[in-house]
């Protein structure tokens, strides 16, 4: 579990978080949601101390990871797993020298006990026959699986993933999503995800925190997210005009208010649905 | 000022390399790979250099030595020196700075950019041992080493141009070259060396390290490092000269 209590950061006079806290539990994927800027990858990134927040604590199963010293950060450290927006491969090592990097540094084992666990990962991640690649060789997909295949590795007690399907198109960021879920249930780790995508809220969201301008807008559950009245998030996740039609009509539905076929082919209708491509960075 | 702050946080940058390697065979390794680099990766520029440098020395030496007064030999001794003393160590750095430099500052500038020392900062490795460390030490290793081989070859390339010119004859030339040898001459050349050394590899780490953008600002950044080297070198070199040169 991770507490986030307060959290404040500045960039100069810039407050990018102002003060955010939220309750992240095991076994689930915790989801940061919001437009481009709106500060999720500060937060994240703040969480686990890539950047050291204003003020405000992080607390990794009860502890405060804020107030420690380096030692014992780097201690939490090793049971915390990211995947990065770029996936952040390391170039100049193969696919099978980048997973066994995290192990070659903190474990002592062999060669051979190394290869056999990043078989493991690899395999369990969807991906075989690609060890002696290059990243830069690898489609988005494929890095962003061999990001994964890297940061649970070590077994992580803690995942995080930022944007984990920005840049990769519908049907490749549903594998990856479900991946992410798949993991995370399997080896009960408490994962934050990072994600402007609905569809990512849709399929693996347990926990959703909406971040607005540095602050949290609204949280809860998927199945509240759809019903919510704030209007904010509203405009967030209905961006579209066709989703809000599809909403409106659903609540409608919901309400018994929908009673014949024809109401509901006039709703559809009502000019002409626009499709706004996902926004991709 | 930002000139104030940058220094700061220079210093702070070395003073943050010091630390526990987490895992010494893994620094090892990286610290071979470095020396590959910079060494191997350097030599055959420093080597046309130092060759063509001491070449052009001796028949610019000669040129300007037109009484017959002066017996031949004194060309040989006038080119070891100027080789040892100045072109040796300082000419090769600054195109070290160039050639090692700008390497080291795009090398950690893709790696700050693409996320990769944040990856690395995670795994609970600290990043400025990991990846600046090795390099610094490797550049003080492979660096004066390179001058050695420098000096060589430029008073090599000396003697080939002297001799194919038909200014001087190689056995002249040799004994030219042991005439008034000063060795602290060569002592003055690599205190030189491993300064900057130090110099090229650290201003390089730094402005690839600290890299905020994306791939323009790595281009920005490997260029800073190499103007910034190259000042700061020519300042040493001054200052080192003054010190260590009294009569
Ligand atoms: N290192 C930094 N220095 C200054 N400002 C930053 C830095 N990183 C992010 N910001 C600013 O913080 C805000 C939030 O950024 P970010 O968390 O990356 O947004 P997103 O929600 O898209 O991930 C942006 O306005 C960005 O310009
Ligand atoms: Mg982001």
């Amino acid at each position: 579990m991770i507490e986030v209590k307060n959290i404040k950061k500045t960039f100069g006079d810039k407050t990018v978080i102002e003060d955010v806290s939220a309750v992240m539990k095991a076994g689930q994927c915790n989801l940061i949601i919001g437009a481009s800027g709106s500060g999720k990858t500060v937060l994240m990134k703040c969480m686990v101390g890539l950047f050291e927040p204003d003020g405000g604590h992080v607390l990794y199963s009860g502890q405060d990871f804020t107030a420690m010293s380096n030692e014992e950060k780097t201690e939490i450290r090793k049971e915390i797993g990211m995947l990065f927006q770029g996936s952040a491969l390391f170039d100049s090592l193969t696919v099978e020298q980048n997973i066994m990097f995290p192990l070659s540094m903190f474990t002592t084992w062999s060669h051979k006990k190394k290869l056999d666990r990043v078989n493991e990962v690899l395999a369990r991640v969807n991906l075989v026959d690609t060890n002696k690649k290059y990243p830069a060789e690898l489609s988005g997909g494929m890095k962003k699986r061999v990001g994964i295949a890297r940061a649970i590795v070590l077994n992580p007690k803690y995942l995080f993933c930022d944007e984990p399907n920005s840049g990769l198109d519908p049907q490749t960021s549903l594998v990856i999503d479900r991946l992410i879920k798949e993991i995370t249930l399997e080896y009960n780790i408490t994962t934050v995800v990072n994600t402007h995508d609905m569809n990512s809220v849709m399929e693996i969201g347990n926990y959703i925190l909406y971040m607005y301008k540095g602050n949290k807008e609204w949280e809860g559950n998927k199945k509240e997210i759809i019903f919510s009245k704030n209007q904010r998030l509203n405009d967030f996740i209905f961006a579209s005009e066709f989703l809000q039609d599809a909403k409106d009509m659903r609540m409608l539905e919901e309400a018994g208010k929908i009673s014949d076929d024809r109401n509901m082919d006039e709703m559809l209708d009502k000019d002409a649905p626009s499709l706004v491509p996902p926004d991709e960075e | 000022m930002t000139i104030f702050s940058d220094i700061g946080r220079y210093l702070l940058m070395i003073k943050g390399m010091f630390s526990k390697p987490e895992n010494g065979r893994m620094y090892w390794k990286e610290f071979i790979h470095q020396c590959t680099e910079i060494g191997v990766g350097s030599l055959g520029i420093v080597a046309i250099i130092s060759v063509f440098i001491g070449a052009v020395s001796t028949i610019q030496t000669a040129y300007q030595l037109v009484t017959p007064l002066i017996p031949r030999s004194t060309i040989a001794q006038i080119v070891r020196d100027t080789v040892i003393l100045e072109f040796a160590p300082t000419l090769v750095c600054i195109v070290l700075a160039g050639v090692a430099g700008s390497r080291i500052a795009s090398e950690l500038g893709n790696m700050r950019v693409s996320e990769q020392i944040d990856a690395l900062e995670i795994m609970g490795i600290n990043t400025k041992t990991y990846l600046i460390l090795p390099k610094i030490i490797a550049a003080l290793l492979m660096i004066p080493l390179l001058v050695v081989i420098a000096m060589v070859l430029g008073i090599l390339g000396g003697r080939i141009a002297g001799v194919s010119a038909g200014i001087i004859s190689g056995n002249i030339y040799d004994k030219g070259l042991l005439e008034y040898f000063v060795p602290y001459n060569v002592f003055f050349a690599l205190v030189k060396a491993y300064v900057f050394a130090f110099i090229i590899s650290s201003v390089a780490a730094f402005y690839g390290y600290y890299v905020k953008g994306g791939a323009l600002e790595i281009g920005r950044a490997s260029t800073k490092a190499v103007v910034v080297s190259c000042i700061v070198i020519l300042f040493a070199d001054y200052i080192l000269s003054a010190l260590l040169l009294k009569q």
